[in-house]
């Protein structure tokens, strides 16, 4: 298990390196530079911020200070708002993405899951119908579409939800709820269809012929079996929370790293969307990295030590 | 002898796209206290639906119980509520399913599929579970209990996991167990050394055994009486002697001579031809007439009555009735 765990962070770094290494030399050969606005500076002036920055050295120096500085956390200023760090920006903006994405995350995963079984439970009865219907619906509609949606009817219209921002509990349902719908569809739909594939296995009927409840039927033998398939998607779902979120804090003005990562490459503020890109990587990486752990644990075939290598 | 188990006139279909599967149409049997009651037919004759409808594991829909009576402990099953027969299901009556490895549960270790059944019908703590089922382990033959009620289902061959699904099916001692092909996914030797188990424990606890299986091989080892299942029906019933050394239906006297026999010297092998009828719209009279060597015209029209030859053996078939004797006799 410790062999894997050190193989698995090696190759985390290495991927993270990747992402960092093409990031950079990416966003470098978009034309443009940060201080070539119609706003005039004297050539003076842009020259020696150009030196501060170090944008006058030749690309490969940039990248190697710039990874240095990573190594030690250290993303360095904010090119159009010199007054701030880019640590500041993700120290403040972070906790609230992360709090927006991990509610919406847990919303998807419970209610999607809940979903799924009982719409298998009803399997061809009208809440199954139902239940798939919306199931399409939430898939198909996007999340900003949904979110003008919740906000022209419960904000709006019945006046029961706060229209914007991230302040109390009652803020984050309208946001939370625009943001879940879809990975809770994809979520529902896949429970239930590996449910009904997993009802009609062998071991069901055996645990039928011992005389079990259906309920202990259900959770304890099916649902476990059932939910692997979901485990593997939730890598990909939480992927795309973490973009919806962009849209999302933009359409209800949360305060979160969203705002400051679409300003900066906007604004080709280099330190800034690198330090939001290796940040948003990191928590993916992260992310994929737990779910891997949990296949392992639900699946006990699964030997995460010998995946690896052989 | 007393009956443990009586099937009555059992009659079960399924809906599918193509029309209704007449599966089952009438069976009757009897279970005696303490004996093995073989059940044997080709692939298709409603060996499984028959078991499985005495535990009412039947699917509904797409199967439907068309009528009859299975009476265990002067109570017809068919007519217990779900409730009642979940009760009975594990506990009274029991069964294992034909293949090991997918009959147990791939995420739940051993242990816990072993004692879930023990604490669902006995009223044990669950350290009493865990020892009632180390016990069982030990019966069937699983080396030190302790440890591998721990492990998980791929940590274990298919003869062993065999051993641990039986272990599972008689932890609450049931009176009755019904086992559908439990060695045809096994190779010869594990077969052996589980039909030799069956033996052993019936020889301990007494227990009543359904066997169903196409290998007549199998049935020989461990047969008391064999009931001979063709198209849904059973058409011939007799002690192992009787269904070995007399048989008197066409269809029994053809599966005899399809196996290789060791004390018939260079007999051949003498396949039956044809295939079993369609049950969607089974035959109104014997369903074996289009196969059948010795088929009259009436065994078109007219299912046989069932002909009793001694008190244990019967059959159902025209070359049995009275007035058919004399017929040949007179040829
Ligand atoms: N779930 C089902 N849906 C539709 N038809 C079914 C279903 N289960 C069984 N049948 C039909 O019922 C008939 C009897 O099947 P059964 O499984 O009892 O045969 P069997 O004697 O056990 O054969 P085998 O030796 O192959 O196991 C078959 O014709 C089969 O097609
Ligand atoms: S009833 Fe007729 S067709 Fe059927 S087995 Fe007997 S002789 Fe053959
Ligand atoms: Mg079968």
């Amino acid at each position: 298990m410790l062999g894997y765990l050190v193989k698995r962070i090696g190759s985390m770094a290495v991927t993270l390196l990747v992402i960092i290494t093409l990031t950079f030399f990416l966003m470098h050969s978009i034309p443009g530079s940060p201080f070539n606005e119609e706003r005039a500076t004297s050539e003076a002036v842009q020259k020696n911020l150009e030196s501060y920055y170090h944008l006058d050295e030749p690309l490969y120096v940039q990248y190697f200070l710039y990874l240095k500085s990573v190594a030690t956390f250290d993303f360095g200023p904010s090119i159009k708002k010199s007054s701030q760090t880019v640590n500041e920006m993700l120290g403040r903006g972070f906790p609230v993405s992360f709090e927006l994405g991990m509610v919406t995350l847990i919303v998807a995963i419970f209610s999607g899951i809940l979903l799924g079984i009982i719409a298998a439970l009803r399997h061809n009865g009208f809440i199954d119908y139902l239940a798939m219907t919306v199931a399409v619906l939430g898939i198909s509609v996007p999340n900003f579409v949904m979110a003008t949606l919740l906000i022209q009817q419960l904000a709006v219209t019945w006046e029961i939800l706060p229209v914007a921002t991230w302040t109390s509990p009652k803020h984050m349902i309208l946001p939370t709820l625009a943001l879940a719908t879809g990975p809770m569809a994809i979520i529902a739909r896949l429970t239930r269809a590996s449910m009904l594939e997993v009802l009609t296995q062998d071991y069901i009927r055996t645990a039928k012929a011992k005389g079990l409840s259906p309920v202990k039927i259900v959770f304890k033998h099916a649902l476990k079996n059932a939910l692997l398939p979901v485990v593997t998607i939730l890598g990909s779902l939480a992927a795309s929370i973490l973009t919806g979120t962009f849209v999302i804090e933009k359409i209800f003005a949360i305060p979160g790293m969203g705002k400051y990562f679409v300003e900066s490459i906007n604004q080709r503020d280099y330190p800034v969307i690198m330090g939001t890109t290796i940040f948003y990587s990191t928590v993916l990486i992260i992310m994929l990295f737990l779910v891997d752990l949990a296949y392992g644990i639900l699946d006990p075939r699964i030997k995460l030590h010998k995946k690896e290598g052989k | 002898m007393d009956k443990v188990l009586e099937v009555k006139d059992l009659h079960v279909s399924f809906k599918t796209y193509g029309g209704e599967v007449k599966a089952v149409r009438g069976v009757t049997f009897d279970l005696h206290k303490g004996e093995t009651l073989a059940i044997v037919g080709e692939s298709g004759c409603g060996k499984s639906v028959t078991s499985q409808s005495i535990m009412r594991l039947i699917p509904e829909p797409p199967g439907k119980f068309d009528g009859g009576a299975i009476i265990y402990k002067d109570n017809d099953l068919t007519k217990l509520k779900e409730s009642e027969m979940r009760k009975i299901r594990g506990s009274d009556i029991s069964m294992i399913f034909q293949d090991p490895m997918t009959s147990l549960n791939p995420t739940l270790t051993i242990g816990d599929q072993l004692t879930e059944g023990i604490l669902q019908h006995m009223k044990l703590s669950s350290e009493q579970a865990k020892k009632v089922a180390i016990d069982m382990l030990d019966l069937v033959g699983i080396p030190s209990p302790h440890v591998r009620l721990k492990q998980y289902p791929h940590q274990f061959s298919g003869g062993m996991r065999q051993r641990i699904v039986i272990a599972m099916a008689l932890v609450c001692q049931p009176e009755v167990l019904i086992a559908d092909e439990p060695t045809t996914a096994l190779d010869v030797t594990i077969q052996a050394q589980i039909l030799e188990l069956f033996r052993d424990i019936q020889k301990k606890t007494g227990v009543s055994i359904i066997l169903i299986t196409h290998d007549l091989g199998v049935v020989a080892q461990v047969a008391d009486r064999i009931a001979v299942m063709y198209a849904g029906k059973i058409v011939e019933t007799g002690t192992r002697r009787e269904i070995f050394y007399n048989p008197q239906h066409p269809y029994t006297k053809g599966l005899l001579n399809s196996v290789p026999r060791l004390d018939v010297d260079g007999a051949d092998l003498i396949p039956i031809g044809g295939t079993p009828p369609d049950l969607f719209s089974p035959p109104a009279g014997c369903p074996f007439t289009a196969r059948c060597p010795y088929a009259m015209e009436v065994c078109d029209k007219m299912y046989p009555y069932k002909t009793k030859l001694t008190s244990s053996h019967g059959v159902d078939c025209w070359l049995q009735d009275e007035r058919a004797q004399k017929l040949l006799a007179t040829k």
